[in-house]
């Protein structure tokens, strides 16, 4: 059974048609990437998979159809890390984290045992326990993308989303973020779905590559069958050289002039 | 390893919050006109609880001063400044705009307008001899505030849009404006009643016996508990509403639920109070400085320290300025400023 199931997803924001007939598959344990150039329609597909915006067409996550599901149980399946999330003035990051229990607190209740045992776990596979009483806002931009990741993770879900995880790290931590998203991944069985600006980046990680144009899907499947020269000079109007990596294509824009 | 806590209500700051209420109920009932001993005070208030009897040395008419005149109007002092604390706490959470305040949507011109509304009548009914305020006031002023709340709700959703935060605060400008003026206009055509209604807009705590904490009171209870309940959602809705939803809430729910009850609550406050501000800024803000910004322990220190705010002020609006009272409003804001200037200095320098 896949993990995510989309079936002619279309999305509209204020009447403008953003997702035009999506159909995506991604399978359990597997980490699939969106790319496309920007306003191809990635986050907003991303969050209507995510079941924040509302959405025409099926989307099914474990084979349960979305639309028929209460918010704390859609919590249950799936956490995201959004572009730029929002970080509360004065919050410590393990009370932060702790919102990641949110779904599994009944209201009027507060946190069970398991609740703070949940959060400490992710803390420690995220090794941010030197920073548990710190204030989120004055972390770095790499030591709060890990605790944005702590805090889905606390959320107990089996489908990660994440949107442009790395848009905001130097590359070096882009990469620990990513390797730590594939080593969780592998752990726990988690199943990836997540949007990407950088295409050599995109490559290495994803198992599969699906390309986005005008809110359409244009290309998908593996690495190298999406980043090829023509694709890219297509949708992204970009003269680019594919370099054979060891992971997936190597992506390099070159100049078009003389 | 250690299992950390999450950041809630710290013993130590309860135990300041529920002193500094003691000190203020305890200055309050000592000092006025009629200047009784504090511990004499604090012997008659444990003589109150059912099976004490201690003698407290103070003589049958001072007892009767104290049970009867001052400790209504403490109690209410008290039960006022809790409840517009906690709304003012309440409503920057929902708005997450540390600006909001209980008299945004228009609460308080609503309130005004109302008053106004009575006063006028009253005065054109019953050829002058004003001594006190008619007895509708109160009821007037909370359904000002109620209906004022009600228009700003309607005028958000105008034209089928959500009805998002800033939407809200901006109808809340508009009918402020609209009732402001209405207010004026009535005032204008009726110059006579100035006085009455600027008494009563400048903030005022009666000292009618027990009615007004009495009409008070259900309010009070109610807004606490809902408000209360609601403290950790509040935090929840402190990543934004995009986040708030896949954490698996209800953002708007929770938002509407927390100002229906605020509202509701600071009408009451207002009506029989009259418009005291600044209190629902500052001592929240001053709480979020000094103990953080943690809505678990942010909501009900508003309670407190808000109920002891108010009724030290009343006690400097009875006393400070000889035989005439002032009116608490002023107090409150000619002590909140300058003291929340400070706050905010200090705090600034302090490292976190």
């Amino acid at each position: 059974m896949s993990a995510i199931e989309v079936e002619k997803l279309t999305v509209r924001l204020d009447g403008t048609l953003i997702v035009d007939g999506v159909d995506l598959d991604v399978a359990e344990g597997e980490w699939v990437t969106v790319i496309g150039p920007n306003g191809a329609g990635k986050s907003t597909a991303l969050r209507a998979i995510g079941g924040l915006l509302p959405f025409g067409g099926t989307i099914r996550w474990h084979g349960r159809v979305v639309a028929g599901m209460h918010r704390r149980e859609r919590a249950k399946a799936v956490a995201m890390v959004l572009q730029a999330p929002v970080v509360p003035p004065g919050m410590r990051v393990f009370d932060y984290v702790l919102l990641g229990r949110t779904p599994y607190i009944p209201p009027l209740g507060r946190e069970s045992a398991a609740d703070l045992a949940a959060a400490d776990e992710a803390l420690v596979a995220l090794d941010l326990v030197p920073f548990a009483g710190r204030r989120l806002d004055t972390l770095s931009g790499g030591e709060k993308q890990r605790v944005f990741l702590a805090r889905a993770l606390a959320q107990g879900a089996g489908i990660l989303l994440l949107d442009e995880p790395t848009s905001a790290l130097d590359i070096g931590h882009q990469q620990e973020v990513l390797e730590l998203v594939d080593r969780l991944r592998a752990e726990r069985g988690l199943t990836v779905l997540a949007t990407m600006h950088d295409l050599s980046t995109a490559g290495e990680y994803a198992d599969r590559i699906v390309l986005l144009s005008a809110g359409r899907v244009v290309a998908a499947g593996t690495p190298s069958a999406v980043l090829t020269e023509a694709n890219l000079a297509e949708h992204y109007r970009v003269k680019v050289r594919i370099i054979p990596g060891d992971h997936g294509p190597l992506v390099v824009a070159v100049r078009t002039g003389p | 390893m250690t299992v950390r806590r999450p950041a809630g209500l710290r013993p130590a700051w309860l135990a300041a919050g529920v002193v500094a209420v003691l000190i203020a109920t305890i200055l309050g009932l000592a000092f006025g006109s009629v200047p009784l001993p504090p511990g004499g005070v604090a012997v008659e208030m444990l003589n109150l609880l059912p099976g004490v009897r201690l003698t407290s040395g103070l003589s049958e008419r001072e007892v009767a001063i104290l049970t009867q005149l001052r400790l209504p109007r403490v109690v209410l002092g008290l039960l006022v400044g809790a409840l517009l604390a906690l709304a003012g706490a309440a409503y920057q959470g929902a708005f997450r705009n540390p600006l909001a305040d209980p008299h945004l949507l228009g609460v308080a011109s609503g309130a005004g307008l109302g008053v106004t509304a009575v006063i006028v009548l009253g005065a054109s009914g019953s050829e002058g001899g004003l001594t006190g305020l008619p007895i509708g006031v109160p009821a007037a002023a909370f359904a000002g505030a109620v209906g004022a709340v009600a228009l700003t709700w309607l005028l958000g959703a105008a034209g089928g849009r959500d009805r998002s935060p800033a939407t809200l605060i901006l109808a809340g400008v508009a009918v402020s404006a609209f009732l402001s003026a209405a207010q004026t206009y009535l005032l204008q055509r009726h110059l006579e009643s100035v006085r009455d209604v600027f008494s009563w807009m400048l903030g005022r705590l009666s000292t009618a016996g027990w009615h007004d904490v009495l009409v008070v009171l259900p309010y009070a209870v109610v807004t606490c508990a809902i408000v209360l309940s609601q403290r950790r959602e509040l935090d929840v809705l402190t990543v934004g509403d995009a986040e708030a939803k896949s954490l698996g809430l209800h953002p708007q729910r929770s938002r509407y639920l927390l100002i229906v009850a605020a509202s509701l609550g600071t009408a009451a406050a207002v009506s029989v109070s009259g418009l005291i501000g600044f209190v629902g800024i500052i001592v929240p803000h001053t709480l979020r400085l000094l103990a953080g910004p943690g809505n678990r322990a942010l909501l009900p220190l508003s309670v407190l320290f808000g109920a002891a705010f108010l009724a030290l002020t009343d006690l400097l609006a009875r006393t400070a300025g000889g035989d005439a009272e002032i009116p608490i409003g002023v107090v409150t804001a000619f002590l909140g400023a300058p003291f929340f200037v400070l706050v905010l200095r200090t705090s600034r320098t302090a490292p976190e």
